[in-house]
């Protein structure tokens, strides 16, 4: 007999996560990992967070817990507790019970989940996704059955906002259309819009009738600070209006493998939310039935307890610190190897990633000579840098951008 | 099932018939307001007062959520109105705030499995007894984390770090896991033909292979079994593959319908895509005898059709893991290429961790490894990669030869804990006389017992005794204990002594 699935062809690995496969694979002992977004030390270790090992503990001292099934929604502690993260203590459109909550598998989850509900529910199809996003984000709307479409956002001239795009591209987008913010610390360019910025780009989707979904995965990280980040996200709840958030804990809580994140749908009224939660069961159901149980009570005991809530902000400005340093040291290395080229950019920009500006040929060679492993679009993971591979990584720069094979950068 | 008034609704003509009116409403909306003099502010809800003059007296609220898109796909900018007509409300005049999106979004039914344990927590009586979800209780009615479980964890706890598992999974786990299902010595996992990833329990695991079947297998149909669990349905009406259906319980005997079920095999289309139970059927407990097994593998091959087996129970349901999953062995010594879904939801109590696997056995190692990227990629955009807590709890417990030893062990309690109140349940039964027999109890094998109660008399059982289950009267054994096991079965006399037939 022969396999039904005989003629499948092999996919290729996935751009982002294909990076640490072969990262993997190098037997180098100069080799760096600047691909996935994950936290390093500057031992570069991956890092549980001290109080992540507490809540821990504290639960498998726990004689009492069980394992049994979570709600479709997941855990409702921590889903109340999650949305007051982002929404802000006080939100009113928590206290007026406006927010359907669910608890799903940390950022892509709860952005898939939303999106299905969307395809199922609201009347427009397209989603507007910045360009550069994610590259997960496109595969992620268009599984879900919406059509993708993109505004501008990154200028490769100033390797900042190109906020003039931005206003033109979703100013002409239908009313109703989807648009995909992030809400702090853009992956993959670090680029983020002031917040005189983010008040005209509210007022403009609003005045359109655009529906906005935030992708929230950095909270805390970006700057170090829990409220600044979730000012965008605030800015638009304030007024009144509809949205849609995925919150992620895979980076700020170090909770990566255990997909811990929610879905936030904050509605107009309290009996739409009601129903509206109704239905995202029906689309968690036949995906997973139910979330799972261990990262999220990990994020609740966190967040409840506010010993432990105070000392999470210190570990979390700690990470948010250090990142800020690496991209400073990179900078003066740049500065004092002479590269060429204006590097203001590392500094500029916020968050885990950078978006350098090396062409696909740089980073090829960056690879192959110096055994660096990033993202072929130039992304390096800042939390992948200590002070001790920084130089390593400012000569790999250098040598690539001095090399004769390109014209600008 | 009770048909709701929504799904009478014929609604390919309706819609029809109301996409034409909309065109036609916009052309003269658009006329009138050409015709109308230059105005800054217009009446916010001229349309809709239009609209609803013209489509009269039809409720929207008819026509389920679907309509919406159909509705006003031809149409930008009156979908307000549109949603303010099908909320029934009448225009007010100097509203600004626009509405909510989600207006029209109608309340999802309760989960008829999930929404049992819901009404059961509700409930205040100190009688009351849940047989609804297939979670495992002890004797006390109590949840039960199992040793080795314990154990794993604080081996776990404190040493590991949390970073993204590959796309895949744990490696170690669902290496484990295979031998579970194919062997422990098998040669198909020696070399490497089988494509295999973790999932997120049973249903993640489902749902991915019918996302692969869909993507792959585009003009293929799933063939599910009558009864079955009913998230099946959804999983893959979700991916969108069409659905079939095979006789499989015979009710008058509480049994297998087998010769209608190999009827139905034999009528499919060659190359047809079915899903089974490879053990321990859920809701009815009714499984083929190994002979019975054969002949279905027999058949499959001389059909050329595609096995794809749920196999959430192994263990569970003999105490004994292999000789639980005979179907899959037997399938293997025919030569069947075919993939299985499994779970570690109730056989090793993770429930909440949602730990499982998805395995498609392939020709060779080259496509093992084609298929398995391909369902990463069906992966990625749904979680990215799997959570990593269960896995880990998995893969420490059985490879290490004494925790696994362990686990064997509590597996195999479980298991005899739920056949010995089959014999309590039944044994009961008969003793306070009911007419009606009820040696399916013990015929029938797993957590779960398919009573032959109607929905009215599980609803008498429910509002008069507190004893909640799901209405296809399929019971929970597990919810069974020597402490409730009489009650349960004094309540059940009660509403089926009048019976002739149950």
């Amino acid at each position: 007999m022969d396999s039904v699935f005989a003629a499948i062809a092999q996919a290729p690995e996935d751009p982002i996560l294909g990076v640490t496969v072969a990262y993997n694979k190098d037997p180098s002992p100069i080799k760096l990992n600047l691909g996935v977004g994950a936290y390093r030390t500057e031992e570069g270790k991956p890092l549980v967070l001290n109080v992540v090992r507490k809540a821990e503990q504290f639960l498998v001292n726990d004689q009492s817990r069980v394992k049994e099934y979570l709600p479709i929604l997941g855990l409702a502690e921590f889903n109340k507790l999650s949305a007051k993260l982002i929404l802000g203590d006080g939100c009113a459109a928590i206290e007026e019970n406006r927010v359907a909550t669910a608890q799903c598998l940390s950022g892509t989850g709860s952005l898939r989940v939303g999106a299905e509900f969307l395809a199922k529910h609201y009347h427009q199809h397209t989603i507007y996704i910045p360009l550069p996003s994610w590259g997960n984000h496109l595969k992620v709307f268009t599984m879900a059955g919406l059509s993708v479409k993109t505004y501008r956002y990154y200028d490769p001239t100033t390797r900042g906002l190109n906020f003039q795009g931005l206003l033109e591209d979703l100013g002409a987008a239908p009313a109703g259309a989807m648009v995909l913010l992030h809400a702090c610390a853009h992956n993959p360019t670090g680029v983020d819009p002031t917040l005189e910025q983010w008040e005209q780009i509210r007022q403009l989707i609003r005045s359109k009738g655009l529906l906005p979904f935030f992708d929230s995965a950095y909270q805390g990280f970006a700057s170090g600070s829990l409220d600044a980040d979730a000012q965008p996200v605030r800015m638009f709840v304030a007024d009144g209006g509809e949205c849609l958030v995925a919150q992620s804990y895979a980076k700020n809580m170090g909770l990566y493998g255990e997909r811990v994140g929610a879905l936030s749908i904050v509605c107009k009224a309290a009996d739409v939310a009601s129903r509206v939660e109704s239905q995202l069961k029906l689309v968690i159901r036949p995906m997973y039935s139910n979330p799972p149980i261990h990262g999220a009570s990990i994020a609740a005991t966190i967040l409840k307890n506010s010993d432990m809530y105070d000392e999470w902000k210190i570990e979390l400005k700690a990470m948010a610190d250090r990142i800020i340093s690496m991209r400073k040291q990179l900078f003066d290395a740049l500065s004092a190897r002479g590269t060429p080229g204006d590097w203001s950019h590392i500094i500029k920009q916020i968050g885990m990633f950078t978006f350098t500006g090396l062409n696909s040929d740089q980073v090829a060679f960056m690879t192959k000579e110096y055994h660096i492993y990033m993202t072929s679009d130039g992304r390096i993971s800042m939390a992948g840098l200590s002070s001790k591979t920084v130089p390593h990584l400012a000569d790999a720069i250098h040598a690539a951008v001095t090399r004769g094979c390109y014209k600008q950068i | 099932m009770k048909q709701n008034k929504r799904s009478n609704c014929n609604l390919q003509g309706n819609e029809t018939n109301l996409r034409d009116k909309i065109v036609i409403s916009r052309k003269q909306y658009q006329i009138q307001r050409r015709k109308r003099s230059n105005k800054t502010s217009e009446h916010p809800h001229a349309f809709q007062d239009h609209f609803n003059k013209l489509l009269g007296g039809i409720r929207f609220a008819d026509f389920p959520y679907m309509s919406i898109p159909t509705l006003t796909s031809t149409f930008v900018g009156g979908e307000m109105a549109i949603r303010r007509a099908m909320s029934g409300r009448t225009a007010v005049v100097g509203a600004r705030s626009m509405s909510s999106w989600w207006r029209s979004v109608e309340p999802a039914p309760k989960d008829p499995i999930l929404g049992v344990t819901e009404a059961f927590l509700a409930d205040p009586n100190p009688d009351k007894v849940n047989v609804g979800v297939g979670a495992y209780r002890d004797d006390n009615g109590k949840p039960v984390v199992l040793e080795c479980v314990r154990e794993a964890e604080r081996r776990i706890a404190g040493h590991l770090n949390m970073e993204y598992l590959p796309m895949g999974g744990s490696v170690k786990m669902v290496e484990e896991t295979l031998k579970l299902a194919y062997g422990v010595n098998s040669e198909l996992i020696k070399d490497k033909r089988i494509a295999a990833v973790q999932a997120l329990s049973g249903t993640g695991a489902c749902r991915l292979f019918a996302d692969f079947q869909k993507r792959f297998r585009p003009d293929s149909q799933i063939y599910i079994p009558v009864p079955t669990w009913a998230n099946h349905h959804n999983i893959w009406r979700d991916a969108h593959v069409p659905q079939k259906t095979y006789h499989y319980y015979h009710p008058e005997s509480r049994g297998l319908d087998f010769a209608a079920m190999m009827d139905d095999i034999k009528n499919a289309p060659n190359g047809s895509f079915f899903l089974l139970h490879a053990c321990a059927h859920n809701p009815t407990g009714v499984d083929p005898s190994e002979e019975q097994w054969r002949e279905i593998s027999h058949e499959f091959k001389v059909k050329g059709h595609f096995a794809f087996f749920d196999m959430a129970y192994q263990g569970f349901a003999s105490g004994d893991p292999e000789r639980d999953a005979k179907s899959i062995r037997i399938f293997l010594e025919d030569g069947h290429y075919f993939g299985i879904a499994q779970s570690y939801a109730k056989n090793m109590g993770l429930y909440g961790q949602r730990v499982g696997c998805l395995s498609v056995l392939c020709e060779d190692e080259k496509q093992a490894v084609a298929v398995k990227s391909q369902l990463q990629q069906l992966a990625r955009p749904m979680y990215s990669n799997p959570p990593v807590h269960g896995a880990l709890i998995v893969s420490t417990i059985l490879s290490d030869p004494d925790l696994k030893k362990v686990w064997l062990k509590e597996v195999k309690v479980m298991a005899d804990r739920i056949i010995g109140m089959r014999t309590a349940l039944r044994g009961n039964l008969e003793k306070l006389g009911s007419p009606l027999s009820w040696q399916h109890i013990t015929n029938q094998i797993g957590m779960f017992c398919y009573s032959g109660l109607t929905p009215e008399q599980v609803d008498r059982l429910t509002n008069e005794f507190h004893i909640y289950m799901t209405r296809n009267g399929r019971i929970s054994m597990a919810g069974v204990t020597t402490g409730n096991v009489e009650y349960l079965a004094t309540a059940i006399h009660e509403v089926t002594k009048s019976a002739s037939t149950c």
